[in-house]
This record gives structure tokens, C-alpha cells and sequence, in this order.
């Protein structure tokens, strides 16, 4: 940013202002500004561009991958990495574990999203309603909860391929089903402590009734702590996900599954160690990058909010 | 006779997003064995100045100062191990809500034992003897059993009075007190301030009151400094507070409700920005 | 006729040995367009008066009626929008993710208003506050600035009641001799009834006309401004409360 350049400097002034003209002036004004808190801690800026290049290369998998993930060529098999048209090396069948990788990319992004979707949102839904409505419903919703959270998730995920088949989807409703619970009980716990609070006295004082004041008072406070819980979160479920392929019960063969390339390489570790390390490489990066961005998420959401 | 406390020129910043915000600007006092009353609203740095004398401030924040120093020596250029040996031994603080500043998962006796024991290589008994006698010295009746005590057990007067206890067991020359009665009940804080006093005068000390009560710090101290804008605009002896020049402290004077003079509109504070522009007055 | 009337009021907590009573035969009466102060120490159960009034309080027993209607356990919206209450803590009472516009026009909306910008502005004029707050969050105003907010709320409903709780113990001493001109100007433009509650003695002095002093639970006196500011008390704890809060005037 050049302090010469007048154009830019009124820019940032007026998202900087302390005296917003207007509502969408107000909530820009709070983004720039909670984003440059976040810009602040460089290991969350890494880990934030680690994902971004997930993103890209998921997006860009055919123009990227040098072959064709699926055809197989069983006179080029193990070859090691550095190979000619083969950087990363080859698997036991001859494809190219790069281009696999890359594609691969797109089934780990796809879990990852559904799960950060579907088990955070079911858990805000029930910790607010059990936290605020208390009571009965308190305690049904809590031992629900409780229900779901001893469940093994391999255990269940067994059951979903015994009752519906093996494939990426059932995984993927195996893992938000067990791992919804955890969200509902931070949700309850910040309800909890958010619901005795004097702004929520004063807006039950003008009338409003618990499910204006559940969703536009209470999931605002909520989301900055599920956000974070999410994101460090995801390591565990890219692992799950990988360890659900690991045991052929997620992305079936030949579907370049990171952990299901893991388990296929498991035979040939000692000799050709690159068909097994290299989709570990990639797991392992993306859930440092996770880690690192939930971080400095907490870092940026976790108020040191209070007096002025 | 050296002072106990000399400070010139203290600054206190901090680098925000927007700049460098002064939150103590060029303040200057010395301190004797003596009552000495800091009195400002929120934002004029009382406070900061009474953390900086301790060096509590971390970074980012920056404390400079022409002269910092405690009995004719320097306490800016200590080293943090230097200055653990001066916080509660030589110089001791005592905050504004017991339920905040003391341990709550520790027995009150034991923080206080503890806080001898960090400044005197004695026995654990010796220790303990030392803490009950602090305690009866601060009118705690039945010292064994309050003793063993947790503090959510004990009321916030009591509270105040066990700080004072484990603040005045090693002996320190100077207390910083900041808001020590602000969250008691009136009639409680006539009893904790009558503690503080009689223990002050009787151990020589030299005691820094910083509080939002003008008021009050006038009816208890010796010396007033008045602080607005992280700058001193007037410093008076206690019993000449109604002879106050400066527009800021009339000001506040005369915005107080009062039982014995009703008013219909109460006197509003007409800040003038000239002065935080005016440099700090030299006590 | 009494704007409120409150006859032998009980407020409990907590059930058989766990009970603890925090108002026990409570009796007050303030009059249409009157002001009337509630003071004692912490615990002695004012705010919970103030609580049991809007319906914040658990468990309670008693008559309660505000402008001759009875108050039950539950509260119309009808009663919300004739009663309104302005809590302590400036810093706790306004949402931390909502701007001031965004508080103004849920409340006004909630009470069925249709010209809500209008309102807006004339609320914030009224309260001394300019447009150039709008669309501030909490965190970009003072204390001062909040309280001045809280009122502007609770006047949204055009309100016949105000409750106040400790509304100036936060705020500096400049901030509350402000919030507290306010309050006696909002009273004579709006005719407003107040029932007040504070710990000291002279804010109470300043703006009510009755008194009512409570020690653990009860109303040990009630007496008229005038008589407290005279020192003509007829309880002990009245007068060692007003000693108390002489402490330290300035000696002359």
C-alpha cells in the first residue's frame, strides 16, 4: 500500500473510520478490519495460502495433471520419483501418482466441505435450542447428543457400507455424524453463559420471542468460536476420511482417494516407498495448513472484547 | 531525606493500528512518607502511571522516563529479575476487586504465607504465624478460622482487608493502591480505608491512592495530583481541595450531585481541548 | 391512583433449605409522572424489585400492579411497550455485534412501528446523540455514548415507565452528571414516571422525590427527599448509610 497514492489512502480511511455512514459502510468497515488483524499473524497467512492452492490446484486438476489419473500402464509401474513423465514416481498399476494426487485433491475437498458444513450448522441448531430453551428440551437434545458423540465412527461407517454401500457419500455422513456432537456442546456451553447477559434481557424486554433471539442474538456470538473449532477440527476429519479409504470403506478403487492410495501402497512401503509416502505428504500438509489457519483464526475471533 | 519515589517526565505508549496512542504524557511527582492521591476518569492514565512505577506494563507498550527512581535508585534500567525482588517487597499494589486479584482455587492463608515466603526464607510455620498476626492486624477477628478460608467464603470488605494483609506482609516501603474500595459498599469502605491509614502511618510508608473519587482521596489523603488526558493539570494538598484553580478539577468538583446543595441541572464538564495541549504540572 | 403499586412483595430464590429470600414484604407506591429511588448496599434486594417488576425474577409472590392493571407472571407485549427498563452496565447491555441502528430498528419493529427511520433519528436527537453515530458497533462508543444508547432503546416504545438500575454507577463522573440531566429533561418532555435504583445517596437525592431505603430484603423506611437531605430519619440504618455517604465531602 503506497501512503502516496491518494486513491488508495481514501480507501483504507474509510474502511478505517470510526463513524460508518451507512449499514453496508459499518459492515465492510468491520471486515477490512477484523481482516487485518488476521493478515497480522504470518503463520495463519500460511497456512491460509496452503489452502488457497488446494483450492486451485482441485479446481485446475485436468489443465495441471501431466496424465490421466486412471489408465494404467503396468510396463511403466513403480517407477521411482524424478522418472521421466513420472515426477512423483508411479503406483503398482503405472499411474502417475501426481496427477493422481492432484484429482485427489477434489474428493479431499469435497469431504472436508460437506463435513465443516453439515457438522458445525447441526450443532449450532441443537446447543442454541438446548441452551437457551433449557428444561425438557435440554436434556433430550444433550442425551441425543450424547448418543451420537459414543458412537465409534468406524464402527458406524462399517454399518453404513453394510446397509447402503461403500462409496465417498456414506463416508462422508458417517463422519458428520459423529462429529456434529462437540459443536453442540460448545454451542450449549456459550448459550449458556451468553443467555444471562443484559442484552438479551433487554431484547426479551421489548417482546421478542426465543427464536428471534436464538438467531440473530445468539448463533452471531456462537459462530466466531465454531469457526475455529472447525478448522482445527479438520485435520481429524481429513484423517478420518483418509482412514475410512485406508480400509476401502470411502472412495473405492480407482478413485484417487488420498487414503485410499495410501492403502493401496501399504504392500509395497519397504521397497517402493513413494506409492504409500507421497499421498501421506499430501494429508499431511493440508491438515497443517488447517491447523496453522485455525490458529490464527482464534487468535483474530477469540475477543479480548470488553471495555473500550 | 531522599524521597521514597521520584518520577520525572513519565510516558507511557502504545503503537495501535492508527498510530501511537500516549496513554501517560510527561508526568512528574515525588512521593514522601506520605498519603499521595491520584484522581482522573478513565482514559487519563492514572492507572497506567501507577503500573509503570511497577513496570507491569508489557510490550508492546513503552515506558520512558527522564528519571524513574525508588530511594535515590533507578528502577527503569532493572532487569525483570530486579524488579521481582522490588514488586511486594519494596513497593506492593493492591487492585480493585479481591474477587479478581485473589487466587480462588487457593485458601486466603496460604496465599498469604506464600507471599511472605517468596521475599523470607522462612519455615512454613513461621510463615503461618506471620500471616495470622497480619491478619488480626488488619481487624480480622477471628484470624485461625478465616485462616483456612476460600475467597468466594469471604465478603468483599474482608476480601479487600486480606489483600491488604498478603500486600503489607513483606514489609514494603511504598503501596500503590488503585480503586481499593470501588466495588465495596459505602459503609465497608470507611473501615478498609481506616485499615489502610492506621497501617501506613504505623510502618513509615509512603502510600499512591489512584482513584476516580475526588472526594474521597481528599478526605483520606495528604496530596492531590489530578489527571486528565494522561497528563497532571493541578496538584493541591487534600484540605485545599475547594481552592482548586485549575477548570478541570472545579469542574469536577462542581458536577457532583450533592444532598446537602440540591440543583435543578447539575453543572456539566465543558472540556477544553487546550487542556491536553498544556504540559503536565511539576509537583 | 398509583402509576405502580407494589403490596407486600416476596422474591425468592431456590426452593425449601436451598431458599434464600432476597425482598421480603416489600410495600411501595409511585404516582403518575413521579420519581421514586430505591437505595440500600449490595444485597439488600433493590434490583431484584426492579427484576421482579419485568418479569426477570423466578419466583415471587404478592401484588404487583402498574397503571391499575395487575401484573401476573407473565408479560403481555402491551406491558413491554408501556414499561422499559435501562440496565447498569452500559458495557453489557447492548449486543456486542450490533450496530446502534441495527438495536433502534429491531426494537422499533418488535413494537409494530412502521417509520422506523424517522424514529431512528429523533430517538438519537433526543438522547443527544447526532446521526454520526448510526451505524456505530459498542466497541467504537464510550460509556457515556452506550448509556445514552440503552435510553434511546428503552424510549423507542414511547413508554410511560422507566425502571432504571443503577444507570450512572459505570460511567465517570463528568459522563453521569450528563446522563443524569438527561434523564430529568427526558422526564419533563416526555412526562415519563421513574422508579430508580442506586447505592448513592446524592444521584437518588438529585432525581427522585421519594426514597426508599432497603437493608437485606426489606424497606426499612420510606421517607421524602427533603426529610433525607434534613437528616430527619426515623431507622438507624437510614442515618448510618447517610453518614456513610458524607464521608469525604470536601472539608471547608
Amino acid at each position: 500500500m503506497s501512503v502516496t497514492d491518494p486513491s488508495s489512502q481514501g480507501l483504507r480511511a474509510w474502511l478505517l473510520t470510526d463513524t460508518p455512514t451507512s449499514r453496508r459502510h459499518a459492515k465492510l468497515a468491520a471486515i477490512y478490519q477484523a481482516w487485518l488483524s488476521f493478515k497480522g499473524n504470518h503463520m495463519a497467512m500460511f497456512g491460509l495460502g496452503i489452502l488457497l492452492f488446494l483450492v486451485v490446484i482441485a479446481a485446475f486438476a485436468p489443465i495441471l495433471a501431466p496424465q490421466d489419473p486412471f489408465i494404467q500402464d503396468l510396463g511403466e509401474r513403480l517407477l521411482p520419483p524424478g522418472s521421466e513423465g513420472y515426477i512423483l514416481g508411479s503406483d503398482s498399476l503405472g499411474r502417475d501418482i501426481l496427477s493422481r494426487l492432484l484429482y485427489g485433491s477434489r474428493i479431499t475437498l469435497y469431504i472436508v466441505t460437506l463435513v465443516a458444513i453439515i457438522a458445525p450448522l447441526a450443532g449450532l441448531f441443537v446447543g442454541t435450542v438446548a441452551g437457551y430453551v433449557g428444561g425438557w428440551a435440554d436434556v433430550v437434545l444433550m442425551r441425543i447428543t450424547d448418543i451420537f458423540l459414543a458412537f465409534p465412527r468406524l464402527v458406524l461407517a462399517l454399518a453404513f457400507v453394510a446397509a447402503l454401500g461403500a462409496g465417498i457419500e456414506n463416508a462422508v455422513l458417517a463422519i458428520s455424524l459423529t462429529a456434529w456432537p462437540p459443536y453442540a456442546r460448545i454451542a450449549r456451553a456459550e448459550t449458556l453463559t451468553i443467555r444471562g447477559s443484559d442484552y438479551i434481557h433487554a431484547i426479551r424486554l421489548q417482546g421478542a420471542g426465543p427464536m428471534r433471539i436464538i438467531t440473530k442474538h445468539i448463533w452471531p456470538l456462537c459462530i466466531s468460536s465454531l469457526v475455529v473449532r472447525v478448522t482445527l477440527d479438520m485435520a481429524g476429519i481429513i484423517l478420518a476420511a483418509a482412514g475410512l479409504g485406508f480400509l476401502g470403506l470411502g472412495a473405492q478403487p480407482p478413485s484417487p482417494e488420498w487414503g485410499a492410495m495410501i492403502s493401496e501402497g501399504r504392500k509395497f512401503i519397504l521397497d517402493h516407498w513413494w506409492v504409500a509416502t507421497m499421498p501421506g505428504l499430501a494429508i499431511f500438509t493440508v491438515s497443517l495448513a488447517f491447523n496453522l489457519l485455525g490458529d490464527g483464526l482464534r487468535d483474530v475471533l477469540d475477543p479480548k472484547e470488553g471495555k473500550s | 531525606m531522599t524521597n521514597l519515589l521520584d518520577v520525572e517526565n513519565l510516558w507511557v505508549k502504545f503503537p495501535t493500528r492508527n498510530g501511537v496512542f500516549d496513554a501517560v504524557r510527561g508526568v512528574s511527582f515525588s512521593l514522601g512518607q506520605e498519603r499521595l492521591g491520584i484522581v482522573g476518569e478513565s482514559g487519563s492514565g492514572k492507572s497506567m502511571t501507577g503500573r509503570a512505577i511497577l513496570r507491569l506494563i508489557r510490550s508492546p507498550g513503552m515506558v520512558t522516563a527522564d528519571r524513574m527512581d525508588l530511594e535515590g535508585v533507578d528502577l527503569l534500567s532493572r532487569t525483570e529479575k530486579q524488579m521481582r525482588d522490588v514488586r511486594g517487597k519494596q513497593i506492593s499494589m493492591i487492585m480493585q476487586d479481591p474477587k479478581f486479584s485473589l487466587n480462588p482455587v487457593m485458601r486466603v492463608g496460604k496465599q498469604i504465607s506464600e507471599a511472605y515466603r517468596l521475599h523470607n526464607k522462612v519455615s512454613k510455620a513461621e510463615a503461618k504465624r506471620k500471616s495470622l498476626e497480619m491478619l488480626e492486624a488488619v481487624a480480622i477477628r477471628d484470624p485461625e478460622r478465616v485462616y483456612e478460608m476460600f475467597p468466594h467464603e469471604v465478603s468483599g470488605g474482608m476480601g479487600q482487608r486480606i489483600m491488604i494483609a498478603m500486600m503489607l506482609i513483606p514489609d514494603p516501603k511504598i503501596m500503590i493502591a488503585d480503586e481499593p474500595t470501588s466495588a465495596l459498599d459505602v459503609s465497608v469502605q470507611t473501615q478498609v480505608l481506616e485499615i489502610m491509614d492506621k497501617l501506613v502511618k504505623d510502618r513509615g510508608m509512603g502510600l499512591i491512592f489512584i482513584s476516580h473519587d475526588l472526594n474521597l482521596v481528599s478526605a483520606f489523603c495528604d496530596r492531590v495530583l489530578i489527571m486528565y488526558a494522561g497528563r497532571v493539570v493541578e496538584t493541591l494538598a487534600a484540605d485545599k481541595l475547594h481552592e482548586a484553580q485549575h477548570p478541570y478539577t472545579q469542574g469536577l468538583l462542581n458536577s457532583l450531585p450533592r444532598l446537602d446543595a440540591p440543583i435543578d441541572r447539575l453543572q456539566v464538564l465543558q472540556r477544553d481541548p487546550a487542556w491536553s495541549e498544556a504540559p503536565s504540572v511539576n509537583t | 391512583m398509583s402509576e405502580i403499586l407494589i403490596e407486600n412483595l416476596n422474591v425468592w430464590f431456590g426452593e425449601h433449605e436451598e431458599r434464600v429470600d432476597a425482598v421480603k414484604g416489600a410495600n411501595l407506591a409511585v404516582p403518575k409522572g413521579g420519581s421514586f429511588g430505591l437505595v440500600g448496599e449490595s444485597g439488600s434486594g433493590k434490583s431484584t424489585i426492579l427484576r421482579a417488576m419485568m418479569g426477570l425474577a423466578p419466583t415471587w409472590s404478592g401484588k404487583i400492579e402498574v397503571m391499575g392493571q395487575p401484573v401476573g407472571h407473565e408479560r403481555s407485549r402491551d406491558f413491554y411497550r408501556k414499561v422499559q427498563m435501562v440496565f447498569q452496565d452500559p458495557y453489557a447491555s447492548l449486543h456486542p455485534r450490533h450496530s446502534v441502528d441495527q438495536v433502534l430498528s429491531e426494537t422499533l419493529s418488535l413494537h409494530g412501528f412502521k417509520d422506523i427511520d424517522t424514529r431512528i433519528s429523533k430517538l438519537l436527537d433526543d438522547v443527544g446523540l447526532g446521526p454520526a453515530f448510526r451505524f456505530r458497533y459498542p466497541h467504537q462508543l464510550s460509556g457515556g455514548q452506550r448509556q445514552r444508547v440503552a435510553i434511546a432503546r428503552a424510549l423507542a416504545s414511547e413508554p410511560e415507565i422507566l425502571l432504571l438500575d443503577e444507570p450512572t454507577s459505570a460511567l465517570d463522573v463528568s459522563v453521569q452528571a450528563e446522563i443524569l440531566n438527561l434523564l430529568t429533561d427526558l422526564r419533563a418532555e416526555h412526562g415519563l414516571t421513574y422508579l430508580m435504583v442506586s447505592h448513592n445517596l446524592a444521584v437518588v437525592g438529585h432525581i427522585c422525590s421519594d426514597i426508599a431505603v432497603m437493608q437485606l430484603g426489606e424497606i426499612v423506611e420510606t421517607l421524602g427527599v427533603e426529610d433525607m437531605r434534613a437528616m430527619r430519619t426515623e431507622h438507624p440504618y437510614t442515618k448510618h448509610l447517610l453518614e456513610s455517604s458524607l464521608l469525604g465531602l470536601e472539608r471547608s
